[in-house]
């Protein structure tokens, strides 16, 4: 009797993702997707509204990452207010937005850290479902627990102080920035009371960081061989080949390491990209054109990032980052699960560079806005904490946004998740009598490890818990968990 | 004479998703009253949504108000005790729900504020920043309970039996 699995979400609001594995009489996986299911068609929402809206509109969008939609959209206004493509603010503009981003970077990556992961590493992914969870960890390992609690608060303290508040920042305007950080913010990043201090979150930072390193050295076997499969990676790198989270050029290489796109300018992304729409999902499937749609897909994210780059421009994290390349000879790592440990080494980058900005002069004082010969059309990409996220608009002769094309980032993880999805169902499912919730769990730690958000993905409001159902040959439920 | 207790009222959705921006709207009510009335006890807040960090924000008070937004079938409103809970976290989701906040905060800052959450039924969630009809007759209606509480002094478990 053949089967099918289904994993799908309970939302607040309408639309969801869900995943279904089939499973063949002979227990047997034979195919396995992620379906999303619902769209709200956001690019048709910006058209007619004017451009100088964008910024502040995307953050509609969702509430779990508006600032990199923030800034995206604010890098592709740059371009058409004239103030150049990335490279051309004011040293504030640019300073201040950085913070902003290294902010969201870093809380949000403690956050998927300590939230979302570390219990699987703490308690395994077969552990007790009841304690696997942060409450499981402040109760065996309160510190940690903490340490992940005070890590996303400092991020979101940066947020609000660079961006303006909380819900709906406006810090990031066509051509720079609307505010300057006050001497008062910038000593309690500095120098605040204990721990939420920049010293302080390169040190946790350090210390989340080998604790992963345990956690993989204990169980190396079970890392390499999870969900393993070679893949292209994407990125933006520097013009020198640092790692950038904020902007660069876009870099591709493949699983051996070799650059299948070599630095191009984004402005120009639509040569190098196409998205494929497949009848079973909303979410598109980008690919990159020369290498064509079987070949051409790709990784983004923390994973991808440390693939591209040549090097990391803050010490700390470049020591980790020799480390960690030297696991795979310098090549690509191609490991699903050691996108934690890249997640862990952008954590602490993202520290370094926080403590370095707010020792800057430039986010003090300075002008905060450049403007020049307004273009019609701009792109703007930023290095979002899932990976590469794109914004593209063409205004009218009225200012009014004509057209907006958004690639998010877990749109291009969509074929990877897909992969990891398949390969760990194999793994787990094939042949077993009854799904077990450990079964189901590496299915889903798999497709965590990307750190999806389908809200952003589908252009939805929100979460995306997930649902696996068992389903027979006649489509009858047969087993069915929630997770 | 006792001290007044310190209270957080938080309110949080999304408010570019029109009726999902209830939590925010009733905040922004409240801070007109509390700046009137030169309340000194009351402080407000408002996210996104409700995150891990909160469990320490929420640590500093005595009591604390949940406002958020919701397509459950209630009537306009709903004020219910929240128990602290650390039911499974679901998959993914970068959010948390008030009941898993106050328990982390008890786990983790050994503080446990009394909570409560007022739900406001909203029923429109597209792109847009601006309420319902019906949502804002919801906000007007809870924030008059809202005031009757404060005001009157009332003891809040009773009002919630």
């Amino acid at each position: 009797m053949s089967k099918k699995i289904t994993i799908e979400p309970v939302t607040r609001v309408e639309g969801h993702g869900k995943v279904t594995i089939h499973i063949d009489a002979q227990g047997n996986i034979q195919q396995s997707r992620l379906h999303i299911v619902e769209f709200r068609g956001f690019e048709r929402f910006v058209q007619g509204r004017p451009y100088w809206e964008a910024p502040v509109l995307v953050q509609r969008l969702c509430g779990i990452c508006p600032v990199s939609h923030h800034l995206a959209a604010a890098k592709a206004l740059d371009v058409i207010v004239g103030a150049g493509t990335g490279d051309g603010l004011t040293p504030t503009g640019e300073k201040m937005r950085r913070l902003m981003h290294y902010g969201q970077v870093f809380q949000s990556h403690s956050l998927h850290f300590f939230h979302l992961s570390a219990p699987d590493f703490l308690f395994g992914i077969d552990g007790d479902v009841a304690t696997r969870n942060i409450i499981g960890i402040a109760l065996t390992n309160p510190e940690l627990a903490v340490q992940g609690v005070m890590m996303r608060k400092f991020g979101q303290e940066i947020i609000r102080a660079t961006a303006g508040k909380k819900i709906h920042g406006t810090g990031a305007i066509p051509g720079g920035i609307n505010k300057h950080l006050t001497i008062d913010e910038r000593d309690e990043f500095l120098k605040g009371t204990d721990p939420l201090n920049a010293d302080k979150m390169v040190s946790w930072a350090q210390g989340a960081l080998d604790f992963f390193k345990g956690y993989y050295l204990a169980n190396k076997d079970f890392v390499d061989n999870f969900s393993h499969f070679p893949s292209n990676h994407l990125s933006l790198v520097r013009k020198d080949g640092a790692l950038d989270l904020y902007h660069g050029v876009l870099r591709a290489v493949d699983s051996e390491g070799k650059k299948i796109l070599h630095d191009v300018d984004y402005q120009e992304y639509d040569k190098y990209i196409e998205e494929e729409v497949k009848s079973w999902s909303y979410m598109k499937f980008p690919y990159l054109k020369e290498q064509g749609k079987e070949k051409g897909w790709y990784r983004v994210g923390p994973l991808a990032r440390l693939n591209t780059a040549d090097f990391i421009p803050s010490p700390l994290a470049q020591r980790e980052f020799e480390i960690y390349k030297a696991l795979t000879h310098g090549k690509p790592n191609n490991h699903c699960l050691l996108t934690h440990y890249a997640r862990l080494i952008e954590v602490l980058h993202s520290a370094e560079m926080i403590r370095e900005l707010l020792s800057d002069p430039d986010l003090l004082k300075g002008d905060l806005v450049i403007k020049g010969q307004k273009q019609k059309e701009g792109v703007g990409l930023i290095e979002a904490p899932r990976g590469t996220l794109f914004h593209h608009y063409r205004i009218n002769d009225h200012d009014q946004i004509e057209m907006a094309n958004l690639i998010v980032s877990t749109t291009n993880n969509n074929e990877p998740m897909n992969k990891a999805v398949n390969i760990v169902a194999k793994a787990q499912m094939t042949g077993q009598e009854v799904i077990t919730e450990p079964m189901m769990n590496a299915v889903e730690v798999a497709i965590r490890a990307y750190d999806p958000c389908l809200s952003c993905a589908t252009h939805a409001l929100g979460k995306m818990p997930l649902e696996l159902t068992l389903v027979g040959p006649d489509d009858k439920i047969i087993d069915r968990k929630r997770s | 004479m006792a001290s007044k207790p310190k209270i957080l009222i938080y309110g949080y959705g999304n408010p570019g998703r029109q009726d999902d921006g209830l939590g925010a709207a009733f905040i922004a009510e409240v801070d007109k009253w509390v700046t009137e009335q030169k309340v000194e006890n009351i402080a407000l807040d408002t996210n996104y949504q409700l995150n891990i960090e909160d469990a320490h924000l929420i640590s500093a008070y005595d009591k604390v108000i949940f406002v958020d937004a919701t397509i459950e079938p209630i009537d306009s409103y709903s004020f219910t005790k929240v128990i602290p809970s650390d039911a499974k976290v679901e998959f993914t989701m970068h959010a948390v729900s008030p009941a898993f906040v106050v328990d982390l905060c008890q786990k983790l800052f050994s503080n446990t504020p009394e909570a409560w959450l007022l739900h406001l039924k909203g029923y429109q969630w597209e792109f847009e920043e601006r309420l319902s009809d019906q949502a804002k007759e919801n906000l007007s209606t809870a924030l008059n309970f809202f005031y009757k509480i404060i005001f009157r002094e009332l003891d809040w478990q009773e009002i919630i039996n």
